[in-house]
C-alpha cells in the first residue's frame, strides 16, 4: 500500500526524523490559512501516488500569500502526468502547503529488502535529487550500502559509515545517525516495504531532513497497522482492484481486451503471457486464490466485466485446492446474473474437473471449453 | 531415490485442527504420506483422523519421531510457527502459508542461521515425492513417479508442469515448490544443487518468474556445475513494472527482475526456455530426445 509524501513524513515525525513545517490542504482556502501559519511563504506541492512531480510542474515556490492562492487554484483538480503516473495521469485533489527550506546540498536514503541476503539494506548517496536506479546503473560506485542484522537494528557505526561516505559535514553527522536511526525504527515498526527520502537535505540553519518522502507497506502487514490502513486514498486506486480486494481477490488492472480469470499468480502472469504470445492483449491479471467462493467467482466475474475494454474472457483454472466445480458454478451464476453476451473460453483441469466441465455443459451457456492453455488463449483470440 | 522427502519421512502437521490442515493432512494419508501426528496449541491429547495431536512440536518430535512438518497455520502466526519446528530440530519444514508480513520472515531467516532445518517455502504447494510421500496441497493424482525434477515458484505453474510430464509419461523425482515470497527458505540453487546430486533424478524443470535475481544465480551455476538437462519457463513476460503481481515477490522493481532479462541469463547458459506454459512438457521431451534420454525417462 502506498500513501501520501504528507502522511509518510507525518509518519516519520512520530520516530524523530526531522521533517519540513506543513499541513495538508484539500481546497484553496485551506491552502491560504496553511501558508499563513508559515508567514506567508510556502512549497505548494500536490500530493498523488508518482513520484516525478517536480519535474511535472507539480511543486511550486510561493512567496506570498496571492502566489499560494494561485499556485493552489493552478493545481488542484489538474491532471499531472509524470513518468510514474502513465500517460493518462493523476488528477490532484490534495496539497502539501510546506515551509520553504535554505538548501545547501541534497542527498538520497533509502531503506529496501535485499533479497540476496534476506535483510534489510539502508542504501545513501550524495546524488540527491537524482533517480537512484539512474544512479545505480550508470554509477554504482556512488552508492554506498548497510545491511543490517534483524536482530539488531541499524547499529550507530553503520549509520556513522553512510553519514561520512557520502559527505555529510562532520558536526551534522550526528544529526544523520538520528535521522538514520529513526527512519529505520519506523521501516521495521510499520512493515514498510519501501522507504525513500529522495531528497535528504542539510538546510543553511544546520539541520538535517526530509524535502520528500515515500513510504510503501508490506500489504501481508496491513493487518496489524490499523493507524496505516486508515491513510489509504482509494481515489488514488483502481475502483475496479478495490472492489476485487474487498473479495480477497487480487486484481490488477491493465489496457488488453481479453478478460482473464486464473487461480494461482504464477498461472495467471502466465495467462496473460500466452495471450500476449498468441497475438491478443490481456485486460487484467486475477487471481482468484486458493480458497475462493462461488459468491467471490461471481465477483470475479462481473470486476472483468466491468472493464469497458474487455471483449472476451478466458477462464484458467488448474484446481489444487480450488476445486473446479467452484469455479464452473460461480461461472455459470455470474453468467446468468450480468447475461453474459461476450465470448468466453474456460479451460480446466485438477481436481474434480469432470463435475466442473459437466456443469458448465449443463448451464446452457455459450461456453467455448479448450484442452489446454495454448487452445485456450488461441481460441479467445481468435473470437475478440 | 528422490530429494527432501521419500517413503520413509515421518511428518506432522502444524494448525492440523484448522480446515486447512485438516483436510490436506486427510488428503496426505491418503495418498500414503506417514503423518505421524499434529500439533494444536490447546488441544494435546485429542486425535484427528487417528493422528496424535501435541501442544507443541517438541512434544510431537518427542512423541512421534517425525522429521518432517508441514505449516498451515493463519499468517500472523506462521512465523512463529516455523522458529518452534526449528527449535525442534526436525530436518525439513514445509511451510504452506501464504501472506506472512516479510519482515517476519526476515526475523525467521536470522533465527535460522547456524540451525540444521531446512525451510521450503512459505507460500508454496508443498514437496511431492510421487508415490512414496506427499506434503502439501498439490493434487496427488496428477504425479507419477519418474526421473524428471520439477522446481517452480508457482503452485499452479508446477501443477501444468507435472501434467504435462504424466500425459507425457515422463514421471517425476521430487516435485519442489519454493513459494512465491520474497524471502524464503529454500531458492533454485539449493533445489538444483540436490537434483544434480539424485542419481535417480535425469532432468529438471525450473519455472520462474518476474522479481528478484535467484532465477539468474541459478542459471550461472548451471552453466558451470550442473550435469544434468535443464528446461526453463518465466512467468511474468507482460505484467507492468512495480506492481505485486500476486505473489509478494513478483515484482519488476528499478527495472531488474523482467521475465525478458531472466529468460536471456538462462538462455545464455544453455537453458532451454519454453515460450509458453503450454510447451514446458514438449520443450523437456525434446531435450531428453535430444540427449538421448527420453527411454530412459519413459515409464514403460
Amino acid at each position: 500500500m502506498n500513501i501520501h509524501e504528507y502522511q509518510a513524513k507525518s509518519v516519520l515525525a512520530q520516530y524523530g526524523v526531522a521533517v519540513p513545517q506543513g499541513k495538508v490542504a484539500f481546497t484553496v482556502d485551506e491552502a491560504i490559512s496553511a501558508a499563513k501559519e508559515l508567514g506567508g511563504k510556502a512549497v505548494v506541492k500536490a500530493q498523488i501516488h508518482a513520484g516525478g512531480r517536480g519535474k511535472a510542474g507539480g511543486v511550486k515556490l510561493s512567496r506570498s500569500i496571492s502566489e499560494v492562492e494561485e499556485n493552489g487554484k493552478s493545481l488542484l483538480g489538474k491532471t499531472l502526468v509524470t513518468h510514474q503516473t502513465g500517460p493518462q495521469g493523476k488528477v490532484v485533489k490534495r496539497l502539501l502547503i510546506e515551509q520553504l527550506t535554505n538548501i545547501q546540498k541534497e542527498y538520497y536514503i533509502g531503506l529496501v529488502l535485499d533479497r540476496a541476503s534476506n535483510r534489510v539494506v539502508m542504501m545513501a548517496s550524495a546524488e540527491g535529487g537524482m533517480e537512484i536506479e539512474e544512479v545505480a546503473a550508470k554509477t554504482p560506485e556512488k552508492i554506498f550500502r548497510e545491511t543490517i542484522d534483524p536482530a539488531v537494528g541499524l547499529s550507530p557505526y553503520q549509520a556513522r559509515n553512510l553519514a561520512f561516505a557520502m559527505g555529510i559535514p562532520d558536526k551534522l553527522v550526528n544529526k544523520a545517525v538520528k535521522f538514520m536511526t529513526g527512519l529505520y525504527t519506523a521501516f521495521v515498526d510499520k512493515d514498510c516495504s519501501i522507504a525513500e527520502i529522495n531528497p535528504l537535505v542539510v538546510t543553511a540553519e544546520g539541520d538535517v531532513m526530509a524535502l520528500d518522502a515515500k513510504l510503501n507497506f508490506d500489504d501481508n502487514a496491513l493487518y496489524r497497522h490499523p493507524d496505516i490502513v486508515a491513510l489509504r486514498d482509494l481515489d488514488e486506486e483502481d475502483p475496479k482492484e478495490t472492489a476485487a480486494s474487498r473479495f480477497g481477490l487480487n486484481y490488477i488492472a491493465l489496457d488488453g481486451n481479453i478478460g482473464c480469470m486464473v487461480n494461482g499468480a504464477g498461472l495467471a502472469m502466465a495467462t496473460m503471457d500466452t495471450i500476449k504470445y498468441y497475438g491478443g492483449e490481456p485486460a487484467n491479471f486475477l487471481d482468484v486464490g486458493g480458497g475462493a467462493t462461488e459468491e467471490n467467482i461471481t465477483e470475479a466475474f462481473k470486476i472483468i466485466l466491468s472493464d469497458d475494454k474487455v471483449e472476451g474472457i478466458l477462464v484458467n483454472i488448474f484446481g489444487g485446492i480450488m476445486k473446479c466445480d467452484i469455479i464452473a458454478n460461480g461461472v455459470v451464476a455470474a453468467a446468468k446474473q450480468v447475461g453474459l453476451e461476450k465470448p468466453l473460453v474456460v479451460r480446466l483441469e485438477g481436481t474434480n474437473v469432470d463435475l466442473g466441465k459437466e456443469i458448465l455443459g449443463k448451464s446452457g451457456l455459450n461456453i467455448v471449453a479448450a484442452d489446454s492453455l495454448a487452445d485456450a488463449a488461441q481460441r479467445i483470440v481468435a473470437l475478440v | 531415490m528422490s530429494i527432501l522427502v521419500n517413503k520413509d519421512t515421518r511428518v506432522i502437521t502444524q494448525g492440523i485442527t484448522g480446515s486447512q490442515g485438516l483436510f490436506h493432512t486427510q488428503q496426505a494419508l491418503q495418498y500414503g504420506t506417514k503423518m505421524v501426528g499434529g500439533v494444536t496449541p490447546g488441544k494435546g491429547g485429542t486425535t484427528v483422523e487417528g493422528v496424535p495431536v501435541f501442544n507443541t512440536v517438541a512434544d510431537a518430535v518427542k512423541e512421534t519421531g517425525a522429521n518432517a512438518s508441514v505449516i498451515y497455520v493463519p499468517p500472523g502466526f506462521a512465523a512463529d510457527a516455523i522458529m518452534e519446528a526449528v527449535d525442534a530440530e526436525l530436518d525439513l519444514v514445509i511451510c504452506i502459508t501464504e501472506g506472512i508480513p516479510v519482515l517476519d520472515m526476515v526475523k525467521v531467516r536470522r533465527f535460522m542461521e547456524g540451525r540444521h532445518t531446512r525451510l521450503i517455502g512459505p507460500n508454496c504447494p508443498g514437496v511431492i515425492t510421487p508415490g512414496e510421500c506427499k506434503i502439501g496441497i498439490m493434487p496427488g493424482y496428477i504425479h507419477t513417479p519418474g526421473k524428471v525434477g520439477v522446481v517452480s515458484r508457482s503452485g499452479t505453474l508446477t501443477y501444468e508442469a507435472v501434467y504435462q510430464l504424466t500425459t507425457r509419461n515422463i514421471g517425476q523425482s521430487t516435485a519442489v515448490g519454493i513459494g512465491g515470497d520474497p524471502v524464503n527458505g529454500t531458492n533454485f540453487l539449493d533445489v538444483l544443487k540436490m537434483f544434480n546430486d539424485d542419481p535417480d533424478t535425469e532432468a529438471v524443470i525450473m519455472i520462474g518468474e518476474i522479481g528478484g535475481t535467484a532465477e539468474e544465480q541459478a542459471a550461472e551455476w548451471i552453466r558451470h556445475h550442473m550435469s544434468k538437462p535443464v528446461v526453463g519457463f518465466i512467468a511474468g513476460a507482460t505484467a507492468p513494472p512495480g506492481r505485486r503481481m500476486g505473489h509478494a515477490g513478483a515484482i519488476i522493481s528499478g527495472g531488474s527482475g523482467t521475465a525478458a532479462s531472466k529468460k536471456a541469463k538462462m538462455e545464455e547458459c544453455g537453458i532451454r526456455v519454453a515460450n509458453t506454459p503450454s510447451e514446458m512438457g514438449s520443450t523437456l521431451a525434446q531435450v531428453l530426445e535430444e540427449r538421448g534420454l527420453l527411454e530412459k525417462c519413459t515409464i514403460k
